[in-house]
C-alpha cells in the first residue's frame, strides 16, 4: 500500500491478521501452485519493485587512478523489478491457515503461520451487516475428557484381562429396553417389543448429503459397509438433515444408516416415496431438535453448496440457502413433539425402527428426558455437547452457546438411574469426542459417565477425510463450499480430490484402532462381558468441582 | 480373595466343619472375617421353622431398642440362643455384648397375610432394625426369616468358631455357607461380610465384581424393599439371583443366563434363542463382568455354585450321597469329605451351573448351551 493511499476503518496491516503467510523469496519457483488452490484468494501474485543502492567503499583507491574503486566513482541507486506472493489484507480474503499453499508448493517456499498476537480481522468480520458465518468447531482446546483418567486398575485383587487375546462384547443397544419383567412378559404373549438394535457404540454422527461431499459420504458409507459386511463390526452413520440417495434408500446398505429428520424435513419427500422399495429397514430414526454447535438454532446449508444433486435430493431448488428452522413447525409444545413425532416415524415403518431425538445439550435436557422415559415408543435420546462441529452456524452461536456434554450426560444418566430406568432409554453423547486425538480415552470415558453410545463427526472428518480444521481457528469454510479437501464442498474441482475408496479405507483404520484401544481401556478395567455404561467408580479427575460435579473420584 | 464353603448334608451337621475346611484353604488370607448362613436347622430351632428367626449382634441397649420395636409391631419373642463368649475375644475381634438368635412370633394380623405380603413385612421389619442399629452403631441385623440363622464376626475365621462355641448342636444344621473373607476394597465392616441374604435367598462370592457400580446403582433404583446397603461389592449376587427367583419367576437355571449370557452364536444355535436373546436385552444392567465364583442356597434348600464369564476364580463341587459340598479350593473340599470319589469331583467353568437339590442326592451340572427347564 502506497503511504497516501486512503485508509479506511477496516484498512488492516498484515500483522492485524490472524494467520500470516511467510514466503521465502529464495526457494520460490513463481509456479503459481499457491494461489490457485488458496480457497480464499488470500494470497496473490505480486510484482515488487526493488530499490539497490551503491555506495563505494571508503578508503579503497584505485592505484593507477588514484580514485576510489569500482565502477563509479560516486554513491548511486538502481531500480529493478521482481516478482514473488502477495498476502492480501482485505478482511473479505484472509487467510484462513489452511496450508493449502504449503501442501501443493514443489519447495516448501510458503506456509501460513498464526500469529502470536491478538488479531484486529476479528472486529471486521461483519461487513455488509452480515456476522461472521463459519463451519467447523468451537475453537477450544479445553476438554474435561480428556482430563479423566481411569484408575480403577485391576491389579491383585481381579486380574486385569488381556487386551490382546481376551473376549469382548463391546456392543451396545439403541432402542427401548422394557424392565426385564415386563420384557419377559410381552415376549411369552408374543406382544409388541419395541425395536432395538445391537450396534457398535461409536456411531458416525449426523452429518448430511449436501453439508458432506459426494465423494465423503460415499466414502464413509462404503466404510462402513465394509465394517459390518468383512469385519463384523456393526458401526452405524447417521444421515443428518438432507435426505439419503435413491439408490441407497433401496439398497440393502440402508440397514447401516440412521435416518434423520430435522426441521426443515429436508430429503423427506424422497425417503417416503421410497419406502415402499425399500428392502431394508434403516437402523434408527433420529429426530434432530438441535444440535450442539449451535443450540437453538436450525440446519443451515448455504446457497453455495446447493447443486443441482442437492436440490434433487432435497426437493428445493438449487442455489438458495437452505436455513431450518430452530424447531419443527408442526409442534407447539415437548409433549407433541415427543408423542406425536415419535409416532409417527414409529409409524411410518410399521414400529419396527427405532426412533429417538437428538438434541443440543442445554439445561432443558432432563425435562426432555424425562418426557421421553415416559414415551413407549421413545428409543433413547442424542444429546449433543457444545464441542460439536456443523458445516455452518453463526460465529456467535458455535462460541458461545452451547452446554458442554460431560456434566450434562451425568445429569440425565443419573436421573435415570433415580428412575430405576438407565440404559432402558439408551443415551448417546457426543459433541467434542476426540477433538484433541483422544478419541478412544474421551468414548470411553462418556460411556463410564452413562452413554449407552458415542457419536463422532468432526474427528471422524479429520481423521478419514484429513479435514484441516484445528481448535485454532483454522480453515472453518466448511459453509462456502470451498473446503480443500473437497470434504464439505459441492464443486466437483474440489472434491475430486477426495477418492472415496481412500475415505472408506480410512473410516476402517479408525474404527479398527478404536477398538483396540477401547480394549487397552476396559482390559485393565476388568471388563470383558458388556460395555461398562456408568462404571464410574473407574473414573477420576484432577479437579475436585468437576469430580463433584461429575460424581467421580477426585484423585491428585 | 475370600474362601468360600458350604456344605449340603441330608443329616444336620456342625458348623465347624465348614470352619475347619476354610481354615485348610487359609494360607495367604487375612482372616479378616467369618460369615454363616445357616438352614434347614435342627435342634430347637427345628420346632418352630416357620417362625422367624432374627439374627444379630446388640449391645445391651441395642437389645433392649430392638425388644422395644418387636413388641411396639406385635412381635412376640420365643426360643432365644445366645452364643455367650467366656474368655475374651481373638485378636483383630472386637468385644461384643450379644451374639443373638432369636425366634419371633409375628402379629396375629400376619395370618391372614398372602405368602408375597408376608415375606415383604418381614424384610421390611428387619431393614427398620438395620437402620435403627445403624444410626445408633448398638445393633446389627443379618436376617430375618424362617429357619435361618446367620453368624458374622471380624476376625479369623477358626478362632471365632472357637471363641463362640459354633459346634453346639443348637446351630447344627443341614446347609451352610460359610465364607472366610479376605478383605479387599472396603473397610472392614460385619454388613460387608457374606453370605449375603434375602429372603430365604444367600449367596457369597470369591473375587471382585468389577461391574460393581452399574448393577448396585440398577437394584437400588428399583424399588425393591431390601436392595440396599451394598458394602460389599458381592451383595449384588443375592440380589440379582433375587430378582431372578422372585422378581421375574425365573428358576436357577436362568441365573446364569442373566449374570452372563451367551455370546451370539451360542445364542442363535439355543434352542431358547428368542427367549435368552430377550432376557439378555432386557437384563442387560445385571450382566456380571467378574471374576466371581458364587456359591448360594435358594429358599427350598437347593444348593448351587456358578462361576462368572472369564472362570479366573477356583470353585469345585464334590461329595456323597447325603453329603455334598461347594468349596473355592480342592484341599478344602477335601478336609470336609475325604472319604468321596474324587472322580466325580466338578469344577464348575464358564457355562456351568453346578447344582445340588434339597434331596442331596447327586450333583447336576447345567450348561448354558442346554435347553432351559420351562420358565413359568
Amino acid at each position: 500500500m502506497s503511504a497516501n493511499t486512503a485508509v479506511t476503518p477496516s484498512t488492516l496491516s498484515q500483522r492485524d491478521l490472524p494467520w500470516q503467510i511467510d514466503w521465502d523469496i529464495r526457494t520460490c519457483t513463481l509456479c503459481g501452485r499457491c494461489t490457485a488452490v488458496c480457497p480464499v484468494n488470500a494470497i496473490e501474485f505480486g510484482t515488487f519493485r526493488k530499490r539497490t543502492i551503491f555506495t563505494p567503499p571508503l578508503g579503497l583507491l584505485d592505484k593507477r587512478t588514484d580514485k576510489p574503486s569500482g565502477q563509479q566513482d560516486r554513491p548511486s541507486s538502481t531500480s529493478s523489478v521482481y516478482y514473488g506472493i502477495r498476502q492480501r489484507t482485505d478482511p473479505a480474503y484472509a487467510c484462513i491457515g489452511c496450508a493449502m499453499c504449503n501442501m501443493v508448493c514443489p519447495n516448501n517456499a510458503i506456509k501460513p503461520h498464526k500469529s502470536e498476537s491478538t488479531d484486529l480481522l476479528r472486529f471486521h468480520r461483519d461487513r455488509g451487516g452480515q456476522p461472521r458465518t463459519r463451519g467447523g468447531r468451537r475453537n477450544s482446546g479445553d476438554s474435561v475428557l480428556d482430563q479423566i483418567k481411569f484408575m480403577r486398575i485391576s491389579m491383585l485383587t481381579d486380574p486385569a484381562l488381556d487386551a490382546g487375546r481376551h473376549e469382548f462384547e463391546l456392543r451396545t443397544l439403541i432402542g427401548r429396553i422394557l424392565p426385564p419383567a415386563e420384557a419377559l412378559k410381552t415376549q411369552r404373549e408374543n406382544g409388541w417389543m419395541p425395536p432395538v438394535r445391537e450396534i457398535y457404540p461409536l456411531m458416525i454422527g449426523s452429518m448430511s448429503f449436501g453439508a458432506l461431499s459426494p465423494n465423503m459420504w460415499e466414502g464413509l458409507q462404503m466404510g462402513v459397509a465394509y465394517l459390518n459386511e468383512e469385519l463384523g463390526m456393526p458401526v452405524r452413520m447417521c444421515t443428518g438433515e438432507g435426505g439419503c440417495p435413491p439408490r441407497l434408500l433401496r439398497s440393502r446398505f440402508l440397514k447401516y444408516v440412521i435416518l434423520q429428520i430435522a426441521s426443515g424435513y429436508f430429503g423427506w419427500d424422497e425417503i417416503v416415496h421410497a419406502i415402499p422399495h425399500m428392502k431394508e429397514d434403516p437402523c434408527a430414526v433420529e429426530i434432530k431438535y438441535g444440535q450442539g454447535a449451535k443450540p437453538g438454532d436450525g440446519g443451515l446449508l448455504q446457497w453455495h453448496k446447493v447443486n443441482q444433486l442437492i436440490a434433487a435430493i432435497r426437493g428445493v431448488p438449487p442455489g438458495v440457502s437452505l436455513p431450518s428452522p430452530p424447531t419443527h413447525q408442526t409442534k407447539y409444545s415437548i409433549e407433541e413433539a415427543v408423542a406425536k413425532m415419535i409416532q409417527s416415524m414409529s409409524m411410518a415403518w410399521g414400529f419396527r425402527v427405532p426412533v429417538y431425538p437428538k438434541i443440543s445439550a442445554s439445561s432443558t435436557s432432563l425435562a426432555v428426558l424425562n418426557n421421553l422415559t415416559r414415551n413407549p415408543y421413545a428409543a433413547g435420546l442424542a444429546i449433543d455437547g457444545e464441542d460439536g462441529g456443523t458445516g455452518a452456524a453463526y460465529n456467535v452461536s458455535m462460541n458461545h452457546m452451547g452446554h458442554p456434554i460431560a456434566s450434562n450426560l451425568r445429569d440425565c444418566y443419573l436421573n435415570l438411574v433415580k428412575l430405576g430406568k438407565q440404559n432402558e432409554l439408551p443415551i448417546i453423547a457426543g459433541g467434542g469426542t476426540g477433538k484433541n486425538g483422544n478419541l478412544a480415552a474421551n468414548a470411553a470415558a462418556l460411556i463410564m459417565l452413562g452413554a449407552s453410545a458415542v457419536q463422532i463427526g468432526k474427528y471422524i472428518m479429520q481423521a478419514a477425510a484429513g479435514c484441516l480444521g484445528s481448535e485454532g481457528d483454522r480453515c472453518n469454510i466448511c459453509n462456502i463450499g470451498r473446503c480443500p479437501k473437497g470434504i464439505t464442498s459441492q464443486d466437483p474441482r474440489l472434491y475430486r480430490r477426495l477418492d472415496p475408496e481412500q475415505v472408506a479405507e480410512r473410516v476402517v483404520d479408525v474404527y479398527v484402532g478404536f477398538d483396540t484401544e477401547l480394549k487397552k481401556i476396559v482390559a485393565p478395567l476388568g471388563r470383558s462381558t458388556s460395555l461398562p455404561i456408568g462404571m464410574s467408580d473407574a473414573l477420576g479427575i484432577a479437579d475436585r468441582f468437576a469430580a463433584e460435579r461429575l460424581q467421580i473420584k477426585y484423585v491428585v | 480373595m475370600c474362601r468360600l464353603f458350604s456344605l449340603t448334608s441330608s443329616v444336620p451337621i456342625s458348623p465347624m466343619r465348614a470352619i475347619e475346611a476354610l481354615d485348610v484353604m487359609k494360607e495367604g488370607h487375612d482372616g479378616s472375617g467369618i460369615g454363616l448362613f445357616l438352614t434347614d436347622l435342627a435342634g430347637p430351632f427345628q420346632d418352630c421353622k416357620h417362625l422367624p428367626i432374627l439374627s444379630g449382634i446388640f449391645t445391651h441397649a441395642g437389645l433392649r431398642r430392638m425388644e422395644e420395636f418387636m413388641s411396639s409391631q406385635g412381635f412376640t419373642p420365643g426360643y432365644r440362643l445366645t452364643l455367650e463368649a467366656k474368655e475374651s475375644p481373638p485378636p483383630g475381634t472386637p468385644k461384643r455384648d450379644i451374639y443373638l438368635s432369636q425366634v419371633f412370633e409375628p402379629p396375629s394380623a400376619w395370618t391372614d397375610l398372602a405368602p408375597a405380603v408376608r415375606e415383604r413385612e418381614l424384610t421390611k421389619t428387619r431393614l427398620a432394625l438395620r437402620h435403627m442399629g445403624q444410626a445408633e452403631e448398638d445393633m446389627v441385623v443379618f436376617s430375618f426369616w424362617p429357619d435361618v440363622l446367620m453368624i458374622k464376626e471380624v476376625g479369623d475365621p477358626m478362632e471365632i468358631g472357637q471363641y463362640l462355641g459354633l459346634d453346639r448342636e443348637e446351630v447344627y444344621a443341614g446347609r451352610i455357607l460359610a465364607q472366610g473373607r479376605q478383605n479387599t476394597n472396603y473397610g472392614i465392616n460385619l454388613y460387608a461380610c457374606h453370605p449375603f441374604f434375602i429372603q430365604g435367598v444367600s449367596t457369597m462370592t470369591n473375587g471382585e465384581n468389577t461391574a460393581f457400580v452399574p448393577i448396585k446403582e440398577y437394584l437400588g433404583s428399583q424399588g425393591v424393599p431390601g436392595y440396599e446397603g451394598y458394602q460389599s461389592d458381592s451383595e449384588v449376587f443375592t440380589h440379582i439371583l433375587h430378582f431372578t427367583l422372585k422378581g421375574l419367576g425365573l428358576s436357577l437355571e436362568a441365573y446364569k443366563h442373566v449374570i452372563t449370557p451367551l455370546q451370539d452364536d451360542d445364542l442363535e444355535a439355543h434352542p431358547d434363542r428368542d427367549f435368552l436373546h430377550t432376557m439378555k436385552q432386557a437384563c442387560r444392567r445385571l450382566i456380571i463382568d467378574g471374576p466371581n465364583c458364587v456359591i448360594g442356597c435358594l429358599p427350598d434348600k437347593t444348593m448351587f455354585m456358578v462361576q462368572d464369564r472369564k472362570k479366573l476364580r477356583p470353585g469345585i463341587v464334590g461329595g456323597r450321597p447325603g453329603l455334598f459340598a461347594f468349596s473355592s479350593e480342592a484341599c478344602g473340599l477335601d478336609a470336609a469329605i475325604p472319604d468321596r470319589d474324587k472322580s466325580k469331583d466338578f469344577q464348575p467353568m464358564h457355562l456351568d451351573t453346578a447344582i445340588v437339590s434339597p434331596d442331596c442326592q447327586e450333583v447336576r451340572i447345567c450348561r448354558q448351551t442346554q435347553p432351559l427347564p420351562h420358565q413359568h
